[in-house]
């Protein structure tokens, strides 16, 4: 941190945060608060994402294999262990995963890790079932935890704050100007001595360990789970196009994508329940042929910066 | 279910994913685009078939006829005015895999989303020639045996156009060498929207086949498009005969852990299967690929 700019960006990240933290004492609105925690998990959520797919550029529909398993590790863990273990554990669950998963298929690209990562996502989904029906003879659990919704605003706000802080690091490292490399030309990469796989891994696992947490936190505002709540594939989706409207390559760009996203499907699925699928459809392809490149590079075109 | 059973049932599930994969290939092969919406539009024929058999009580086998020009116009436009501003917006580059996976999702959710508000989430089926027959000491319902036939007729009227005729060869053209085939006056866009149109054909009969013997809803495409996918991959991109192959491959395996392990884990054979795939022959099980 040498520029006094960056101090400035720091303290401002700082305060920022610590405006928002105390926000919910003062806050009486449930349904507000609600909405918050839906923008801070979708914030967590495309940061993480972004965290890994940004600079490598690779499009991951696994976010919600991540997101369910740590929403069950509170479902069964939620009673057994305190609530630091529980995250703990899904932290450690969600690395294990993510490693065996991008040993065996980062060196995939393109659209077979899309196809790879989509279907890791249903096959969780299926072995998670396949277990609650065949050995606990028991589709879906209760979650019994002493966590309030203030307590899990907290915790998602700590979590963004912790995700961003990390991006904001790697890009100033070593490890940042490789996954640039990666991402401009692959190739390249490998002739200049790059050790791609384990740079794409390390990152993945950070990643997913985000989102393994992010899905323990949630957990407990459901209060009942079941594989179609935990697993649902429209959480992969709409992080997905969250980070995508943003920017995913600039630090702040899925925070621009999901705040007003997270409202608009708010609004959405309320108003319009029985065709939501038909709009998000359409909200992803209006993304897709008008802001290419995200809100964040629409912005900067504006203003004049390269 | 004796091993006979088995055979028939793996060899009917096989021959319609292969079918399905082979539409699925021509478009990813020569047009270079993952159509992920793939599945709806093999969803939306068995739906059109089923309003039009219980309604009109129109044969079966007339829409199956009526399926191949329109899947091949439903598809082509798709490719004329969706796809092909992205084509020339990215110039054929990188940033075309990533633009026309979105934008082809989206359309998937567009397409699902009109059938589940027009029909629901329920399953749908209709009654066509489910009749007994014995087939060398098995029973098997006729109408099983109409669709292995068919999707081996489809399967291989399409292997005779595109290795005996012209187009064929200039449809080969383009998957082999994109950038070559202008050089021969080859239209590359032309051929392109062209192979999208079969796939597209190709996925409208092999939707009014599923019509005629499994209950289909509205949610199912993209399992379908997965499977296709998986299978497509299993056989290496652009080669007709290993679809074939893998779609077999994968219907005998999905039916033999469903009837002596658990119904429950079929999925997981699929992406098991996969990933092996995936990890050890990446350009796909029969030598090597297409392009």
């Amino acid at each position: 941190m040498n520029s006094p700019r960056e101090w400035w960006a720091w303290g401002a990240g700082a305060t920022a945060v610590l405006g928002l933290a105390l926000l919910p004492l003062w806050l009486q609105n449930d349904y507000v608060l609600s909405l918050l925690i839906s923008v801070l998990m979708y914030s967590v959520l495309a940061t993480a994402w972004a965290l890994f797919s940004g600079p490598t550029r690779y499009i991951s529909l696994a976010t919600v294999a991540f997101f369910g398993v740590g929403a069950y590790t509170t479902a069964v863990l939620g009673e057994v262990l305190p609530w630091a273990g529980v995250l703990a554990v899904a932290l450690l669950l969600g690395v294990v995963m993510a490693l065996l998963v991008g040993l065996a298929t980062l060196r995939l690209s393109g659209v077979y890790f899309v196809i790879f990562s989509f279907g890791l996502a249903e096959l969780t989904k299926q072995l998670v079932t396949w277990y609650e029906v065949n050995i606990t003879k028991e589709i879906g659990r209760y979650v019994f935890v002493d966590i309030t919704q203030q307590h899990i605003y907290w915790q998602l706000l700590g979590l963004l704050a912790l995700v961003l802080a990390l991006r904001a690091l790697i890009q100033r490292t070593r490890l940042g100007l490789a996954l640039r490399v990666i991402g401009e030309d692959e190739t390249v990469a490998v002739h200049v001595g790059i050790n791609t796989t384990v740079v794409k891994v390390v990152l993945f696992a950070a990643s997913s360990a985000f989102i393994t947490v992010t899905g323990a936190v949630m957990a407990p505002r459901w209060t009942y789970i079941d594989p179609s709540i935990a697993f649902a594939p429209v959480i992969s989706f709409q992080t997905l196009i969250m980070a995508l409207l943003g920017g995913p390559a600039a630090l702040l760009g899925p925070l621009l994508g999901a705040a007003p996203l997270v409202l608009l499907f708010e609004f959405l699925s309320a108003s319009f329940p029985n065709h939501f699928s038909i709009l998000l459809g359409l909200v992803f392809m209006v993304i897709v042929y008008l802001v290419p490149n995200g809100l964040v590079s629409l912005l900067r075109r504006k203003g004049g910066r390269p | 279910m004796n091993f006979l059973d088995v055979l028939l049932a793996g060899a009917t599930l096989g021959g319609l994913y292969g079918l399905v994969a082979m539409g699925l290939t021509l478009q990813y092969g020569v047009a270079r685009i993952m159509n992920l919406s793939y599945g709806e539009f093999l969803i939306a024929p068995a739906f059109l078939t089923y309003v039009l058999v219980s309604q009109f009580g129109l044969s079966p086998l007339w829409v199956l006829v009526l399926a191949i020009p329109l899947g091949f116009a439903v598809q082509w436009l798709v490719y004329q005015l969706l796809l092909t501003p992205l084509v020339r917006r990215t110039g054929a580059g990188p940033a075309l895999e990533v633009d026309s996976i979105l934008a082809t999702f989206g359309l998937l959710f567009v397409v699902q989303g009109a059938m589940l508000v027009v029909f629901g989430g329920n399953y749908y089926s209709y009654e066509y020639l489910s009749v007994p027959i014995h087939v060398l000491g098995s029973t098997v319902a006729a109408n099983r045996l109409l669709v292995l036939v068919v999707a081996v007729l489809v399967g291989g009227g399409l292997y005779a156009l595109l290795t005996r005729t012209r187009m064929g060869t200039v449809v080969r053209a383009v998957s082999v060498a994109p950038r070559f085939a202008p050089l021969v006056g080859i239209n590359v866009r032309q051929t392109s929207a062209l192979a999208f149109g079969m796939g597209g054909a190709l996925v409208a009969v092999s939707g009014v086949l599923v019509s005629m013997f499994l209950p289909f809803s509205a949610s199912m495409g993209t399992m379908f498009a997965m499977k296709a996918l998986i299978v497509v991959i299993m056989g290496g991109v652009g080669n007709l005969m290993g679809c074939l192959m893998a779609g077999l491959l994968l219907g005998f395996a999905e039916t033999l852990v469903a009837s002596f392990v658990d119904p429950g884990l079929t999925l997981a054979v699929n992406f098991g299967l996969f990933l092996l795939v995936l990890l050890f022959r990446p350009t796909g099980l029969f030598g090597k690929a297409a392009r």
